[in-house]
């Protein structure tokens, strides 16, 4: 059921009156028998998969928590009679119990997410190496399966570091796992972010139920007006890298970069306002991202809470790993610089790594994912070279025009990077890139060539109008929410900026008979 | 409380605002089929007829095009209407005749065959010229959910400018001189006049047949269709009009012959008995497709008899309310055919 269906419309359009109208303590079980029904219409393979999880992570949960348990209560028994030596010894031989569980469990869920998620590539690296018949399918990977997949992996390591109790009702970890806004495209989330939210008691709001259609709104609006009629050209420069070179490649380049952010922050804004419907805050995951003037910058900014997740699962615990402290100790001879930055290095491009294969088993997403970690070190590395540069120039560096440049910079540099994204091999996105040094075509870009990526001038129209009204939101917003400025004028201001909105997607979108049906472009990760 | 009450009268007011506007919107976006595409009004048409109908004629463009209410009221004061659409599907057909019984009950329904070979929908503009015409009801709803295409949904057909609401890019001077006028008749009781000549000079050459026998699926929704005539007591004509293109099968021909010989129906194929003395030099539109008003006109003379004499069918000249109507149509229609000519 995709966000754009008319389905997905009435699903809503049940579950809101039903969500209100039971006792409000059961409120979360209704919630849960909705996720159910979208998660069986999405497939019963996914369906299938979910419930491994949900079985896995509750079981090792509540084992990683009664050895907790056990581990207190046997260490207590054994005050009077152990010495501390002995009780140090318990206590190593329950947290390798449960490093154990923690592990197992990590390599039955991260396992499915692999096999779903490579088991296509490496089919077909087996039968390229070995010549037998290709296995698996890109159509098994189920709908959100990286996304709950990563929420799930970091609740059971927020259990296992005691960050939070495990779950005593299985009903409600699956609740937590299936909640359906957010196996679209995310956010990820955290139990502890979501916990209180979604098992306690809501009371209807008209305010809330407002504010979350407006930013509903504003998603479809996004997703219908800008993101499903750029992509149309996207597509079509993406399929002929041996046609559209040289100027065209730095229009697909910008043309992407809008439909992205549109297709991607419009999904998130529906996420978040189906939330607000329901009294569930989900955590934001765009703050003006195109704003930012540094590539580390950007990646605070743009798909926050996967970079939260690795941070705090993957880098943070990789950064004082024992390998990585032991590695840091033997490089101490040569310099300090040396044995403080090589493991930040290494856990830097090991995250980006991981961020890359994230996105996809193709190896263009490695590449790009390497590419980031790269840059943000090399900035890093610059960082000197900059604070002088500003000290030098303190005058042009405070300018709007020098931040403009970095903003545009940055912008052009991660759309660069997203050529990777773009096409099907390394090769042509290299290749692609370098043609806008060598191939001189701007008359192709300027005069009729556009009009060929199926699209016609009032697309392009319509396009540029919404493109400039998404930059607007995105500077009132510096001030704050824009939401709630247009909500403080009271109600009446507040439906006729939402019927504003419905009424040009009903007009300007790309929807119904003879459009794709768009789904989110995050989705397929 | 003061606050509360303006906050309502407010809300209502830019809801009223924001229907009013969608209404507006999508009578402009809308096809009028009011001077291009016309054959997208037949349908709606019908529901404007002031006298009832003995005859009853369905079909696709071989029977809009090519038989003549006029003709059939001139020479033996029959009355008749054809509920015809482009590519009208068999079960458009009976849809279309589910509704039409709702107001009245002819005395025989004639259906041209041509339509039986298509056994799943077949275009979606061509599902919306016939059925974005007929009147809400079961059998609109009926009909719509038999034909929907890949991609099409039926809210569309509640909701039209979910629909063709991309057609703000390609509006016409016709959208605007007809955004709340309606347009004037188009037809002829359902007849869509063509004046001009275009002789048939080759024979078609038939393609080879994957399967030889007409779809059973069709074949399925004629069966209710005999259903739907005998319950009513209507009389129910298979006919094959006598244009030449698109070929017509003798395999199913033959297919439509033993079905209607099963039912006790009369089959009538007008390519093989030209009693009517259809010439495709001279009495085309458009190189033996369809027949222009001549062909249509020499059709209607033979067809009115053969359906006088087989059926009885009462002479209602001389009646006022029939004479009134016939006479206003008559005017038009010869007035256009002077036009043509």
């Amino acid at each position: 059921m995709q966000f754009t269906s008319w389905a997905f419309l009435l699903f809503l359009a049940v579950l809101l009156p039903v969500y209100y109208l039971v006792p409000k303590r059961m409120q979360w079980i209704v919630l849960l028998l909705f996720d159910a029904l979208f998660v069986c219409a999405a497939g019963t393979l996914g369906a299938v998969f979910m419930l491994v999880t949900i079985g896995t992570v509750y079981g090792a949960a509540r084992w990683i928590d009664a050895l907790f348990f056990r581990q207190r209560s046997r260490i207590a028994a054994m005050k009077q009679t152990h010495t501390k030596e002995e009780r140090k010894r318990e206590r190593l031989r329950f947290e390798a119990k449960r490093r154990r569980v923690l592990i197992g469990c990590l390599v039955v869920n991260v396992g499915i997410l692999f096999a779903l998620k490579y088991g296509a590539a490496i089919g077909r690296l087996s039968a390229t190496l070995f010549h037998t018949r290709a296995f698996g399918s890109e159509l098994m990977l189920t709908m959100g399966i990286s996304f709950y997949t990563f929420s799930t992996v970091g609740y059971l390591i927020d259990v296992y570091r005691e960050t939070i109790p495990a779950e005593k009702n299985p009903f409600r970890l699956a609740l937590f796992v299936s909640f359906f806004p957010l196996l679209v495209q995310g956010p990820i989330c955290r139990f502890l972010d979501l916990k209180n939210d979604l098992f306690t008691p809501h009371a209807f709001s008209d305010e809330r139920f407002l504010k979350g259609s407006l930013r509903i709104a504003w998603g479809y609006w996004k997703k219908l007006i800008v993101a499903d009629r750029l992509l149309v050209a996207v597509k079509a420069l993406c399929a002929r890298p041996d046609v559209y070179r040289g100027g065209v490649v730095l229009l697909e380049m910008l043309l992407y970069a809008a439909c992205l952010y549109a297709d991607f922050t419009g999904g998130i804004d529906i996420t978040i306002g189906i939330g607000e419907w329901l009294g569930i805050g989900i955590p934001e995951n765009f703050r003006r991202p195109y704003f930012s003037k540094g590539i580390a910058e950007y990646w605070r900014r743009w798909h926050i809470t996967l970079g939260e997740w690795f941070r705090t699962y993957v880098y943070y615990p990789l950064s004082v790993s024992k390998p990585m402290r032991a590695l840091s100790t033997k490089l101490r001879r040569l310099g300090t610089g040396v044995s403080r930055r090589v493991p930040v290095y290494l856990a830097t491009m090991l995250v980006w790594a991981l961020t890359g294969a994230w996105h996809g088993s193709n190896p263009t997403f490695l590449v790009w994912g390497l590419l980031n970690g790269a840059v943000i070190l090399l900035s890093e590395e610059c960082k000197p070279l900059y604070a002088r540069f500003h000290r030098r120039f303190p005058r042009l560096t405070k300018s709007a025009f020098y931040r403009g440049f970095t903003v545009i910079r940055t912008v052009l540099l991660l759309s660069s990077l997203r050529l990777l994204d773009c096409y099907s091999t390394v090769g042509d996105a290299f290749s692609a890139f370098g043609s806008m040094f060598t191939t001189w075509n701007w008359n192709l870009v300027l005069f009729g060539g556009i009009q060929s990526l199926g699209l016609k001038w009032t697309d392009y129209l319509v396009a540029g109008a919404g493109v400039l009204l998404m930059f607007a939101v995105s500077m009132l917003q510096r001030k704050g929410p824009v939401r709630e400025r247009i909500l403080r004028r009271g109600p009446v201001i507040g439906v006729c900026a939402i019927l504003l909105l419905v009424g040009t997607v009903l007009v300007f979108g790309r929807y119904g008979f003879g459009f794709d049906a768009g789904q989110f472009i995050y989705n397929r990760f | 409380m003061k606050r509360t009450v303006r906050t309502i009268i407010g809300i209502t007011l830019a809801l009223a605002v924001f229907f009013g506007a969608l209404y507006a919107l999508t009578r402009l976006v809308a096809p009028k089929y009011a001077e291009t595409a016309v054959e997208g009004r037949l349908v709606r048409e019908y529901y404007d007829e002031q006298t009832p109908h003995d005859v009853l004629l369905l079909g696709d463009c071989e029977v809009f095009s090519n038989f003549s209410p006029v003709t059939l009221y001139r020479e033996y004061g029959v009355t008749s209407c054809i509920r015809g659409s482009a590519q009208q599907l068999v079960w458009q057909s009976y849809y279309l005749l589910e509704d039409t019984l709702k107001t009245e009950t002819p005395k025989v329904v004639v259906y041209n065959v041509l339509a039986l070979k298509y056994a799943k929908p077949q275009s979606e503009a061509y599902n919306r010229m016939t059925l974005d015409g007929m009147r809400w009801g079961k059998a609109k709803i009926g009909a719509i959910q038999a034909s929907m295409t890949d991609g099409e949904d039926f809210l569309s057909y509640v909701f039209p400018l979910l629909r063709f609401h991309d057609r703000w890019t390609e509006l016409t001077k016709e959208d605007f001189r007809y955004w709340f006028k309606n347009a004037g008749p188009v037809s002829y009781k359902g007849y869509l006049m063509r004046t001009e000549v275009r002789p048939a000079t080759e024979t078609p050459i038939p393609k080879p047949l994957e399967d030889p026998h007409l779809p059973e699926t069709s074949m399925a929704w004629l069966r209710k269709m005999a259903k739907l005539c005998e319950q009513n007591g209507i009389e129910l004509v298979l006919i094959k009009s006598p244009s030449i293109e698109p070929y017509w099968y003798p395999e199913w021909d033959a297919d439509v012959r033993a079905f209607a010989d099963a039912h006790g129906l009369r089959y009538e194929n007008m390519i093989e008995n030209n009693a009517a003395g259809i010439d495709m030099q001279t009495d085309t539109c458009d190189m033996g497709q369809h027949l222009n008003v001549t062909g249509a006109e020499k059709l209607s003379r033979w067809f009115g008899k053969e359906l006088q004499d087989a059926y009885g069918l009462k002479d209602h000249r001389g009646e006022a309310a029939f004479d009134a109507d016939y006479g206003a149509l008559t005017a038009r229609y010869e007035a256009e055919k002077q036009e043509g000519n």
